[in-house]
């Protein structure tokens, strides 16, 4: 009772003539049309993204203005022509921070990202091509990690690590790693038990190399998708601890510490607190909406 | 025709689903006309729109698809085009469904009797005492035992057949005068499938209940239905009384459906030529044996002191209904599975109790193909990439050398070369498994499990891979270990059969003697529940000759 979708219709259409290829014809247009329909939220999410890099590899194209020092008379203006997000209580160029901060938080995610998806994914992968003992033993490990509070393992691994956007970023990493190894497990596991596998395994191919060629490249897609919506939660994370001090120090131009500055003017000068958030917003929701176009993308 | 009752009358219904911006027609003005009392079974394969016919009568259509033209009228009620809503007060009181996958269908957290009631409550059918008492009536009315303790128990305490049973007992709840059933025995074992069957004709003779019978198998429909309506890319291609239409078909697609049916169909029974019978023997199993662990020390014994031998170039088929443990045998023979006991002897060497890479070695020998066309293949590997793979795990050859094997294997499966380097997901589920049978063939094994190879296909596609199956074997000598529920296939392709019960051969012996005279009674009934085999008397006597040879 399936609904029936354009590859049952088109089988069924194609079925009839077994020999000829001709009639693959009208699958393969579907194909391309697919690929060719960009949803606009999708792409405006790339947009996003694309702004951000940009702004954190060449963040004095767009904001001339230097994101550190000040003018005492221009102090807390409120946006305008000449100053877009505004100034802060030393005169500082808000949008000029904001550009400028791009780099912390995005190199800062990315490194968060990178421990989360290297180490759990390893974790992960392993846990599930391999039983019995240390598949165990990971899990139980990373059910550890999953009892301890996010924010208080993140607290701790920075007290023993130090203060620092990069070990923010790491600690932000860490925390991560189970959501990671948890996901690659179960998809290795679900894999694992296709008749594809067992096929392969059927054909002659040993353990190592079934495991490259056929578990990793159907198990991994999920993965990816996690990774960019980690991409999203990592800046929201790294804007936190830099809120919380424990980032990276003043003056630095740091999403999150900006926010935290700002909040004793937020009764008499809104923008110092609301331009950063709404671009630290517009960046992780980005950041899902990539991801979960990713994940619809692997369903088809 | 103007005293026809007529229970159900669709005209020229034309159906169209929309698909991103495209809108694919699947119902093309189909016509039908359904009278009180009598089954019309709508046959034709995949994507022919059988199933939307049936969705579209009831109003249930996916959310993308909507009916574009034509009307149906269940009685002398226009209900074309009505609302949801208005639908709701003809579902279950006035056309009564029995859907497809009878695992699936019910809900697993409700009780079987409140799953019956629903229909009475959603229709407000008198009181709850009363409703209770109904309950227990229909459910020994379709044949479930001890009916006030099974309302009780919940899904998953109950066997296919009793659910399916289940579900016929909430479709009938409300006495409607047309019950439709999509494909609502084709999950069931053969004897299974039988006694619904017959449940079903009982009611309809009782009640005088009209059956819309949406089926992809012929033999049931011809011997169930009174009138037939074949159905191709949305199109009526033929419709008529059950024998005249398979008497003397008029539509070339009819008849080449009918040629295909494995009941139905001629078929030439093969037998183990004298120079084989004499050869050592490909594969040899002696006293198989084993057993699952069930809780608490107890064990399920799956395979039961199982021997057969297969000689050279030719077919072997384990025949048995789900839970038989033909599949668990093939898993032994392809050393997934260790026995308990027994030996597995391919040509010779014996393959139990090998180490992981002696039994690596041993599978250039033996191959498989899977049940399944559409989980098989790696989605992400090209068709080039999937047949070379066996090459590619015993490292014949370079790569330059795999790739023309591959191309070769390609076109032995009467592939055209176009589909080197496509995926799985651009091809139909026949072309799939075409693709697994090269792949099972490119390291020129000895011997191929087909595991229910050809189960999950249209007749057509299927009658077309039987007969590849037989060009490959005839040409390459290669011997099939043949698994199937599907008596009809086997009788197709096989030499040589066993017929397993609980774990048990019952009997075994060539094609001839276990199809014509079954020594066993359990063989007996096997044959007997076989669709298609029933004399079509009604209308014209000798139909069942003709229908032979169409």
């Amino acid at each position: 009772m399936s609904a029936p979708t354009e590859q049952s219709i088109v089988a069924g259409g194609t079925e009839a003539s077994p020999s000829g290829g001709a009639r693959f014809a009208p699958r393969a247009r579907t194909r391309a049309e697919r690929r060719r329909r960009v949803r606009p939220t999708v792409l405006l999410s790339w947009i996003v993204i694309a702004v951000a890099v940009a702004w954190a590899i060449a963040p004095g194209v767009f904001a001339p203005a230097d994101p550190v020092a000040g003018n005492a008379a221009d102090a807390l203006q409120a946006p305008g022509a000449a100053h877009w997000f505004g100034t802060d209580a030393t005169g500082r160029d808000m949008y000029s921070r904001v550009v400028h901060g791009a780099i912390h938080s995005l190199s800062g995610a990315l490194i968060a990202v990178s421990v989360g998806l290297v180490v759990g994914t390893v974790l992960g992968v392993v846990a599930g091509a391999v039983d019995g003992v240390v598949s165990e033993a990971i899990m139980r490990l990373v059910d550890v990690l999953l009892a301890i509070p996010q924010l208080l393992l993140m607290l701790s691994i920075i007290i023993i690590l130090g203060f620092g956007t990069a070990q923010a970023a790491v600690a932000v990493g860490i925390t991560s790693i189970a959501a990671f190894a948890r996901l690659a497990r179960s998809e290795v596991v679900r894999v694992r038990r296709s008749d594809y596998v067992e096929a392969a395994y059927a054909s002659g191919g040993r353990r190592v190399a079934v495991l490259v060629r056929h578990v990793l490249p159907n198990s991994l897609t999920a993965v990816v998708a996690l990774a960019a919506l980690q991409f999203g939660t990592a800046i929201l994370l790294i804007s936190t601890l830099g809120f919380l001090g424990y980032g990276a120090p003043p003056p630095t131009p740091e999403w999150g510490l900006m926010i935290a500055e700002g909040r004793n003017y937020v009764a008499t000068s809104w923008w110092l607190t609301t331009l950063p958030g709404l671009v630290v917003v517009a960046v992780v929701i980005s950041a899902n909406r990539i991801s979960s176009a990713l994940n619809d993308r692997d369903r088809r | 025709m103007t005293a026809y009752d007529s229970v159900l009358t669709v005209r020229d219904l034309s159906v169209a689903y929309t698909v991103g911006r495209n809108s694919l027609e699947v119902l093309r003005g189909v016509d039908l006309e359904l009278g009180r009392g009598e089954v019309l079974a709508v046959v034709g394969e995949s994507g022919s729109g059988k199933t939307t016919t049936a969705q579209a009568v009831t109003g249930l259509l996916a959310a993308n698809g909507r009916v574009t033209g034509g009307t149906v009228h269940l009685g002398d009620t226009d209900i074309t085009g009505w609302s949801d809503r208005r639908m709701r007060a003809v579902r279950g009181a006035r056309i009564g469904w029995i859907p497809q996958d009878p695992v699936t269908s019910l809900n697993p957290v409700k009780r079987i009797g409140d799953t019956v009631a629903e229909a009475l409550l959603i229709h407000r059918w008198k009181d709850a005492a009363a409703r209770s008492r109904r309950v227990i009536d229909l459910l020994e009315r379709v044949g479930i035992p001890e009916p006030a303790r099974r309302a009780r128990q919940f899904p998953h305490e109950l066997s296919g057949g009793m659910r399916q049973r289940v579900l016929i007992a909430a479709a009938i709840a409300l006495e409607p005068e047309l019950l439709i059933a999509d494909e609502a025995t084709s999950a069931l074992d053969v004897t299974v499938q039988r006694t619904i069957l017959d449940l079903i004709d009982d009611l309809r003779r009782e009640n005088g209940t009209s059956v819309l019978m949406i089926t992809h198998d012929l033999a049931v429909a011809a011997d169930r239905a009174d009138r037939l309506l074949v159905l191709k890319d949305g199109r009526v291609r033929e419709a008529g009384a059950t024998d005249a239409l398979l008497a003397a078909p008029s539509d070339d697609y009819t008849r080449r459906l009918l040629a295909d049916a494995p009941s139905l169909g001629d078929v030439t029974v093969r037998t183990v030529p004298d120079a084989a019978r004499t050869a050592p023997p490909v594969l040899e199993i002696a006293g198989l044996v084993k057993e699952f662990p069930v809780g608490r020390g107890e064990v399920f014994r799956a395979v039961d002191d199982v021997s057969l031998r297969i000689a050279p170039g030719t077919t072997h088929a384990i025949v048995g209904e789900s839970g038989s443990g033909k599949t668990t045998t093939a898993r032994i023979v392809l050393g997934f599975t260790a026995p308990d006991a027994g030996t597995v002897r391919l040509s010779g060497t014996d393959i139990t109790g090998l180490g992981r890479e002696e039994m690596r070695v041993q599978r250039r020998r033996v191959q498989m193909v899977y049940q399944n066309p559409f989980a098989s293949l790696d989605p992400r590997q090209t068709v080039e990439q999937i047949v070379a793979e066996p090459l590619r795990n015993f490292r014949l050859g370079a790569a330059p050398a795999r790739r023309a094997r591959a191309a070769e294997l390609v076109e032995q499966v009467a592939l055209p070369s176009s589909v080197l380097g496509r995926r799985p997901s651009e091809l139909s589920g026949g072309q799939r498994q075409r693709v697994a049978i090269a792949r099972a063939l490119v390291l020129d094994p000895e011997l191929v499990v087909l595991d229910e190879a050809v189960s999950a296909l249209d007749v057509t596609v299927q009658a077309q891979l039987l007969e590849l199956l037989q060009r490959l074997q005839d040409e390459r000598g290669v011997s099939y270990l043949f698994i199937s529920h599907d008596l009809a296939v086997v009788r197709r392709i096989s030499h040589e059969v066993s017929v397993m019960r609980r774990g048990r051969i019952v009997e075994q012996g060539p094609v001839s003697d276990v199809f014509d005279s079954p020594a066993d009674a359990y063989t007996r009934s096997l044959l007997d529940a076989i669709p298609g085999r029933r004399p079509h008397g009604r209308a014209t006597p000798t139909a069942p000759a003709e229908r032979t040879t169409p």
